[in-house]
């Protein structure tokens, strides 16, 4: 077993595009983890959607060996972590399995809101910061410019600040150095028998669920009797291992190392993250301080297109659970679209990507409602109720209030958008709390602004008015009264529960009529007019119509046309079998991501 | 809006009784120019020793058919067959009476254009024993007729037409509605002019853009495609035209006067048997549906070696034939007898909702479309449906 002093546990803090997994790669090919033959790009970010998305989702582990010149050799645990501000949450979980980070900005782009919000997260774990400039090799990079802007925001001296290009390899050398030097060993064990904290886990389908864990305590070795202590399953370790990064089975993790562990179990529900694994024979008494549980913050519901498919969903999605503490869900009915799930996400993207890896990884062809956040309404007996989809905000004359829930939301932006970026937030209700030079081109901008109005593509208009200068953190900060009422739209004058959406009453009328006018578009004409209606309360603020198709006719069907019209007509069928029937109109599944549209106009 | 009434109770028994007749097309490809919307297997400028290769080989298809019932009604469509001397016509007759056999007062349909139709030719086409003459008029506005790419004007398709009601029993207009560049009034005009020549039947079709022809890819390059709101404009002027004239509505797209109506045509909607004969020829024989070869030429070697000129066929049985019945019957104003697809239909979700929107309807034992215009979703309902035993 390895000394506790030879070992090194980390992970890299860097906004998208920063060079994060760039960088891993060579340290990777340094430290000779890989064979050459073996480097793949960018190997942390293994999932195919990461890869087409170039955003990493799932926290992994790597175990690099590490000989300095001097000889001594060290055990580097790169630890990585997810670069998207949905994840915070998931930072924080790999930190809680580190002694230090490597703090890395863009020698062009400077430091982004994110970075900044995860290094404070990482000095409050008490973790130690390398701060690491990357691509100076690029003709826009400006290194003095940011060694004093990241300095400056860490209070370091501009020369604890190492520069790197981990496209060429320059300076990669020294950081390693850095990472032995400046980086404390794991603190030694607090008690006397094991404790080990999973950090990650995912679903092997050959081998069953396979947790990562961090040894604080003891010592991990396969065969062991585990106890985890906050699900209470008593397991054995079948295999112990460490990542090379392929799965290379151990005797033993000692205090101090990364690894993983493959009890045989398939439930996936019955592994947490974040709980502590101790020995059933003498199991420590007081478990590891676990996270904090993440909250989710967009509600969605997720229906399968084929009502048979509800099962299947079930399953997919206590998958994903595993690896994805952060997905909540409970079964829903909608009037319009059968039973499904009411899920909840970090935000839109990880709505997006759950939603994906359920169609590609599940093979599930599903409907997604029009995300809403969790309002708390009042009512007249004066009880407050959570709901968290429009369809259960009870009738006006039950309740005195909603409230709605506020982020303190922090941007920061080249000085010249500030202009900008204060006339996005106030559109969106913000109030502004304070403004701050970081230097004199950087400016930090801290405003109070409603949930649901960042949720919805503030994302992206902020990154198109800025030109995608400006970045944006934001944390939850407590519930307002808001002045907001439900709209609700109407088919043929149905209501059509899965298009109705809690709104401001200052943008009722725009949010209905831009609704309407992209369902008109996208609802093809049906064998009767189908009114199209947005309303509040009882008052009908807009008002479209489909026509009635009037011809849907062949012109000719002889002897020579019968087979071919035949064919036709059994191909377009199929097309229709894809609709959906709300009430008696039928409905393509684009009209549902229409009402995403809208609110990212 | 329904758009049409109830049929004569006689009309319901000869569309019905079409199915026990047996029926025979042969195609004649040749046209002197190809028009930019059509997808027939059609060929442009043939000299005259490829039409003797080719009618060599028809003929010798014609001789190789199994003996059976004579022909009740015979199609010699194309292509042009007004293209042919009346010679030529009258050899495709007898080969079909002497080898398959023509019924006593059998129906024999030759297509025609209007510049083809002089008196001798009418007179020869006649003597060769054509019944009916169908004249591919398409407009009466030369302004269409120049975009439908037709080599005749107006004023000869209209002396042309009125000739060919002087020489034959039957004459049939077919006109072509909906092009871009057709106003109201000289749709109005078309309608009015046809009916006005002493037809007995008009065959009135939207122009549909059909994948692979000169017009889809005018259509492809940006140039404007016909509109289905002013294709149902259209369409209502000559349902109300027609029935002022006593012609009555039989099929989605044609319409007759009292006995008048093309028995070649009622027996394919009724599901009855037709032999086929020539390049891209479907045939309807003992319960299989089969195609020959496309291309001319292909279609003369095969035939000249000794080979079939067959290039696809399709069986039908149980629910998949039962279903095609009701397909095809539901063409026509007479509808058809519901049988095991058709109840099932009605019992649908779907086929509920098109009772609802009147386009469909239940008429004593048999179901019809009411809207002919939106017959087309009645037809994917019942392919849609379920298979039950049958």
């Amino acid at each position: 077993m390895p000394d506790r002093s030879r070992i090194r546990n980390f992970c890299i803090i860097a906004h998208i595009d920063h060079g994060k997994s760039t960088l891993a790669d060579r340290l990777l090919e340094r430290t000779g983890a890989l064979t050459e033959r073996e480097m793949r790009e960018q190997v942390l970010d293994s999932m195919d959607l990461e890869r087409e998305r170039g955003i990493t989702i799932k926290a992994q582990a790597v175990r690099l060996d590490y000989r300095r010149p001097n000889g001594d050799e060290f055990i580097l645990n790169l630890i990585d972590t997810p670069g998207h501000v949905d994840f915070s949450y998931e930072v924080s979980r790999s930190l809680a399995a580190c002694e230090g980070v490597i703090l890395l900005v863009d020698a062009a782009q400077g430091v982004e809101a994110q970075t900044l919000a995860n290094a404070y997260l990482a000095i409050e774990g008490g973790l130690e910061i390398v701060p690491v400039i990357n691509k100076v090799d690029l003709p826009a990079a400006d290194p003095d410019r940011v060694t004093a802007e990241v300095a400056g925001v860490l209070g370091v001296s501009v020369d604890e600040v190492l520069r790197v290009s981990a496209k060429t390899g320059e300076g990669v050398d020294d950081l390693l150095e850095a990472i032995v030097e400046r980086l404390p060993a794991p603190s030694p064990a607090e008690v006397d028998t094991l404790r080990a904290l999973v950090f990650d886990s995912y679903y092997d389908p050959y081998r069953g669920v396979v947790c990562y864990l961090r040894v604080t305590d003891g010592v991990l070795a396969t065969g062991d009797p585990l106890r985890f202590m906050i699900s209470g399953e008593d397991l054995p370790a079948d295999e112990v291992g460490v990542l090379t990064p392929k799965a290379v089975p151990v005797a033993r993790l000692g205090e101090g190392e990364v690894g993983y562990v493959i009890t045989g179990v398939k439930e996936v529900d019955r592994i947490r993250v974040g709980d502590t694994v101790t020995r059933r024979d003498r199991p420590a008494s007081v478990p590891l301080p676990g996270y904090r549980e993440p909250k989710p913050m967009v509600f969605s519901g997720l229906f399968p297109t084929d009502g048979d498919d509800f099962e299947r969903l079930r399953e997919a999605l206590e998958k994903l659970r595993l690896n994805d503490a952060a997905l909540v869900f409970e079964p829903e009915s909608s009037r319009a679209l059968g039973f499904g799930f009411r899920c909840g996400f970090l935000g839109l993207l990880h709505m997006e990507i759950v939603r994906e890896r359920l169609e590609r990884e599940y093979d599930l062809d599903l409907v997604a409602t029009a995300p809403s956040v969790a309002y708390s309404v009042l009512l007249t007996d004066g009880k407050e109720l959570e709901i968290r989809s429009p369809q259960d905000l009870p009738d006006p004359t039950q309740r005195t209030g909603i409230r709605e829930p506020m982020l303190r939301v922090m941007v920061l932006t080249p000085s010249e958008y500030v202009g900008t970026v204060m006339e996005l937030l106030q559109e969106h209700r913000g109030t502004l709390g304070t403004m701050q030079y970081l230097s004199p081109e950087r400016v930090e901008l801290v405003y109070r602004v409603p949930l649901a109005e960042i949720v919805f593509g503030f994302f992206d208009q902020l990154k198109s008015r800025t030109r995608g200068y400006a970045s944006l953190d934001y944390e939850p900060d407590g519930y307002e009264v808001g002045d907001l009422l439900r709209v609700d739209i109407l088919l043929n004058g149905v209501s059509v529960d899965a298009f109705s959406a809690i709104v401001h009453r200052d943008k009722a009328y725009d949010y209905g009529r831009r609704l309407v006018e992209s369902l008109r578009e996208i609802i093809p004409r049906q064998m009767f007019d189908v009114p199209i209606q947005a309303a509040a309360g009882s008052r009908i603020i807009a008002r479209e119509t489909v026509k009635a198709k009037r011809k849907d006719v062949t012109a000719k069907c002889y002897g020579g046309d019968i087979t071919r019209k035949r064919k036709l007509l059994e191909r377009q069928k199929e097309g229709k079998k894809r609709m959906k029937m709300l009430g008696s109109v039928e409905v393509p599944q684009e009209a549902f991501i229409a009402v995403l549209r809208v609110d990212a106009d | 809006m329904p758009t049409d009434g109830a049929p004569a109770p006689d009309s319901l028994e000869v569309a019905d009784a079409a199915a026990g007749s047996l029926g025979a097309y042969v195609h004649l490809p040749f046209c002197h120019r190809v028009c930019p919307y059509c997808d027939f297997a059609v060929t442009e400028g043939a000299e005259a020793g490829e039409v003797d290769r080719y009618l060599t080989a028809l003929l010798m298809e014609i001789d190789a058919a199994p003996r059976r019932s004579p022909v009740e009604a015979l199609f010699i469509g194309g292509g042009t067959p007004s293209a042919l001397p009346p010679r030529r016509i009258g050899e495709v007759v007898d080969a079909v009476r002497d080898r398959v056999g023509l019924a006593p007062g059998a129906e024999v349909t030759v297509e025609s254009n209007p510049e083809d139709l002089d008196d001798a030719w009418l007179e020869g086409v006649r003597s060769a024993g054509a019944t009916r003459l169908s004249v591919g008029v398409q407009s009466f506005d030369d302004t269409v007729l120049q975009y439908l790419g037709r080599r005749h004007s107006s004023a000869e398709a209209e002396r042309a037409v009125r000739r060919a009601v002087e020489a034959m029993p039957s004459v049939n207009a077919d006109l072509i509605f909906g092009s871009p560049p057709e106003e109201a009034s000289a749709w109005q005009r078309s309608v009015d002019t046809a009916l006005d020549s002493g037809i007995d039947h008009l065959s009135a079709y939207a122009l549909t853009v059909e994948p692979g022809t000169p017009l889809a890819r005018g259509v492809a390059g940006g140039s404007p495609a016909p509109d289905d709101d002013v294709g149902a404009d259209r369409y209502e002027v000559v349902l109300a035209c027609t029935a002022s004239a006593g012609l009555v509505r039989y099929e989605t797209s044609n319409f007759a006067a009292p006995g008048r109506v093309c028995r070649y045509n009622l027996i394919t909607w009724a599901q009855g048997e037709y032999l086929g004969f020539g390049n891209g020829a479907h045939r309807h024989v003992d319960g299989v549906r089969s195609w020959n070869l496309r291309g001319v030429e292909r279609y003369v070697v095969a035939v000249a070696e000794g080979r079939s000129p067959v290039a696809g066929e399709e069986h039908h049985t149980g629910w998949s034939r039962e279903v095609e019945r009701v397909m095809l019957g539901l063409r026509r104003a007479a509808g058809v007898v519901a049988g095991v697809a058709g109840e099932a239909l009605m019992e649908s979700e779907a086929g509920a909702a098109l009772v609802e929107a009147k386009v469909l309807a239940r008429r004593g034992d048999r179901i019809a479309v009411r809207r002919p215009l939106l017959g087309d979703a009645a037809v994917r309902a019942l392919l849609a449906l379920a298979p039950r035993d049958c």
